[in-house]
């Protein structure tokens, strides 16, 4: 069994389908590093990550398919799953390997398989631009903790930079870690240790908070429960758009 | 900061805006160059949902709650006992902001009560308006109620600031209106969505030759009808809301199902439960005429006035010219493959991308997303068992409705949200 080891970036993933070219040898399990055991039985090829690999392997990539086509096998890669990595790497072979295009070809189950795996990461996004709650900290900073399901940080934070173009902001992902900063100038990653807000509820500590901020999220309660109509109470509904994993940081839900 | 006072408004104002149900933030594009902060997104944005299951994109407030007139239909009627609140336009603007600020919304929908007369009220809406684009350099969405018999230069103005403006008809035929609603006509609502009409529409040829003139309500118009206040039935209803679409050319007509308010009023039927099941299959029947390509006509007719409230729209037309069916998906148009009950719009164009590569099989259909369940009995496809179709009407819709239930349909007012591009 032939096992590759990448470190889960899509440059990674990219150069592991290089590197399976180039070697001639088609993987039977992809494993992401901080999974590895070294008990694995099996031949074990480990990838280094390599740009100039990698963007050979897009450049081909973005020759055969639509500008959406190859932001699809992107979309999928943020899914951050083995299954979907091996899928990924499925596809791409089957990519090259056809003289069409073939991204539209619904019949196939890879495909279909990249198109709903995208589409899951996507929705999940688009999730995340409705639920992002700010904090504004005493310093003008507005933070919003996410945990979503994928890694979606990477989509999101152009929406934002384009909207709150003159505030300051942090969106963090408290499951990975790692956020989003917004300096007035342009967006960065960056890591911060969760001295200052909750890491399970998100919550910033009261004392760095702006003096208007618990009088904003208290008017914003009294908005959401305003605003309902009562006599339509249809509780499945809300569930459906609004699922009880993504209430945790909403200001405006007590209980969930 | 503000007073206690601004959050007992809060909750008067909203509360009194709970019933207009339009709370779509779609349809525009502004964006913000720099000069400001906030932008619109067409496709549009919900960012919460509110136990009823509906979402909330907009701060959907009202100016003030007093008014002058007193519809029956209308919880905010002056006759009524119920306490009365007016913001400030600077409480309004604060408020927008700092709600925006933190993603809570998309941007403002304000209505309002009419306090002294139309035009003072609409000047009012325009005034917030106005703020938010000039002095915040807010580039949000923003979407103003025209009031009924406001002056055609107040609504100028305000078409200028708001993404959307909408009046509304409410009660969709004259003489029900006036019934219910001795102070209004239809002329005061259909001159103002004339004149915006016509706006909108120089407005459109005007940024076609200079890109950067200004833009005049981009998001367009919408109205609102409360379904089951008055005896209309669905073909009046549906006929109105094509002939909106047609020659208003609005973007959104809404339907509002009738909450028993007011029931001490004997001008309105005695209610115990608002027409849901009604209201969502109006939705339907608005989305057939608007991604569909249906014609009001072939929804309800002379023969088929009423819509049923037991099988959707789309189902009900198949069964009624069940001769026009099975459709071969390998060949038909997109069109008719659109009229398939079980296809939807997402899973037609798969269809259309697909079949050029081969024929596609019953396997091929279910992995897309179509419900076979229903679908089988209007599809040939390849491979397929000859046996399912042609069956007689009666029998499809017999089974079709013994077939347990798999998870209930939702949330017509929201998900459409997800496709509107309207």
């Amino acid at each position: 069994m032939n096992i590759f080891i990448y470190d889960k970036t899509f440059e990674g993933l990219l150069t592991l389908v290089f590197d399976s070219y180039d070697l001639k040898i088609i993987p039977d399990k992809i494993v992401r590093n901080e999974n590895f055991q070294a008990s694995l039985f099996g031949e074990k090829y480990e990838v280094i990550s390599d740009i100039n690999k990698a963007d050979r392997v897009w450049k081909g990539l973005s020759v055969k398919l639509s500008e959406e086509g190859c932001q699809k096998l992107y979309r999928a890669h943020l899914s951050e799953s083995e299954e979907a990595d091996m899928l990924i790497f499925k596809q791409i072979r089957n990519i090259f390997s056809k003289r069409h295009n073939i991204e539209r070809d619904y019949r196939d189950e890879l495909v279909l398989g990249i198109k709903n795996l995208s589409r899951k990461v996507s929705r999940e996004a688009c999730r995340m631009l409705e639920f992002v709650r700010f904090q504004k900290t005493a310093d003008n900073i507005y933070f919003s903790p996410i945990s979503p399901g994928y890694n979606v940080l990477p989509l999101i934070g152009k929406h934002f930079r384009n909207r709150l173009n003159d505030q300051q902001w942090v969106i963090y992902d408290i499951k990975r870690k790692y956020g989003l900063f917004y300096d007035l100038k342009e967006v960065s990653e960056i890591t911060i240790d969760n001295k200052y807000f909750s890491a399970l509820s998100g919550k910033i500590e009261e004392t760095v908070l702006s003096d208007d901020e618990k009088q904003f999220q208290n008017l914003w309660k009294e908005y959401f429960n305003s605003i309902n109509i009562k006599e339509r109470k249809n509780l499945r509904q809300q569930l459906h758009f609004m699922p009880k994993k993504y209430r945790k940081f909403l200001t405006e839900v007590d209980k969930f | 900061m503000f007073s206690n006072e601004v959050s007992d408004k809060l909750k008067i104002l909203a509360g009194a805006a709970k019933y207009d149900v339009s709370c779509s933030s779609s349809g525009s594009n502004r964006q913000n160059n720099g000069s400001g902060f906030g932008n619109s997104i067409a496709a549009g944005i919900c960012h919460s949902f509110t136990e009823d299951g509906r979402c909330i994109s907009l701060l959907k407030i009202l100016f003030s709650n007093y008014c002058i007139y007193d519809c029956a239909y209308c919880i905010n009627r002056k006759s009524n006992d119920i306490k009365r609140a007016t913001f400030k336009v600077d409480e309004i603007v604060s408020i927008t902001v700092n709600f925006y600020r933190r993603n809570y919304i998309e941007g403002l929908f304000l209505s309002s009560g009419v306090i002294k007369n139309p035009d003072y009220t609409m000047e009012l809406l325009t005034r917030v308006a106005k703020e938010l684009r000039i002095k915040e350099k807010f580039f949000g969405y923003i979407h103003l109620k025209a009031i009924p018999g406001a002056s055609n230069d107040i609504l100028k103005e305000a078409g200028l600031y708001a993404d959307r403006l909408s009046v509304n008809i409410e009660i969709p035929t004259e003489p029900n209106l006036k019934l219910l609603a001795p102070d209004k006509n239809f002329h005061d609502v259909y001159s103002p969505m004339g004149f915006l009409k016509e706006g909108i529409i120089a407005n459109k040829e005007e940024r076609k030759l200079f890109r950067n003139a200004q833009s005049f309500v981009p998001a367009g118009q919408s109205t609102q009808l409360i379904i089951g206040a008055t005896p209309e039935n669905d073909m009046q209803i549906v006929n109105l809301a094509s002939a909106l679409y047609k020659d208003q050319k609005l973007k959104r007509v809404y339907y509002s199902a009738f909450s028993p308010v007011n029931d001490y009023d004997k001008r309105l039927p005695s209610l115990t439960q608002s027409p849901l099941v009604r209201e969502n299959r109006l939705y339907q029947a608005d989305w057939l005429m608007r991604f569909y390509k249906f014609t009001a006509d072939e929804i309800v007719n002379k023969n088929h006035p009423d819509l049923e409230l037991e099988i959707d729209p789309k189902l009900s037309y198949a069964l009624r010219n069940i001769c026009q069916y099975p459709v071969d998906v390998n060949k038909a148009d997109y069109e008719m493959i659109l009229r398939v009950p079980g296809i939807g719009v997402r899973s037609a164009k798969l269809i259309v991308s697909a079949r050029r590569y081969g024929k596609l099989n019953f396997n091929n259909l279910k992995k897309i997303g179509v419900v076979l369940k229903r679908a089988k009995y209007f599809i040939t496809c390849a491979e397929m068992n000859e046996g399912v179709i042609n069956i007689n009407p009666v029998i499809i819709k017999n089974k079709l409705l013994e077939a347990p239930k798999p998870v209930k349909k939702v949330g017509v007012l929201t998900q459409l949200e997800l496709f509107s591009k309207a």
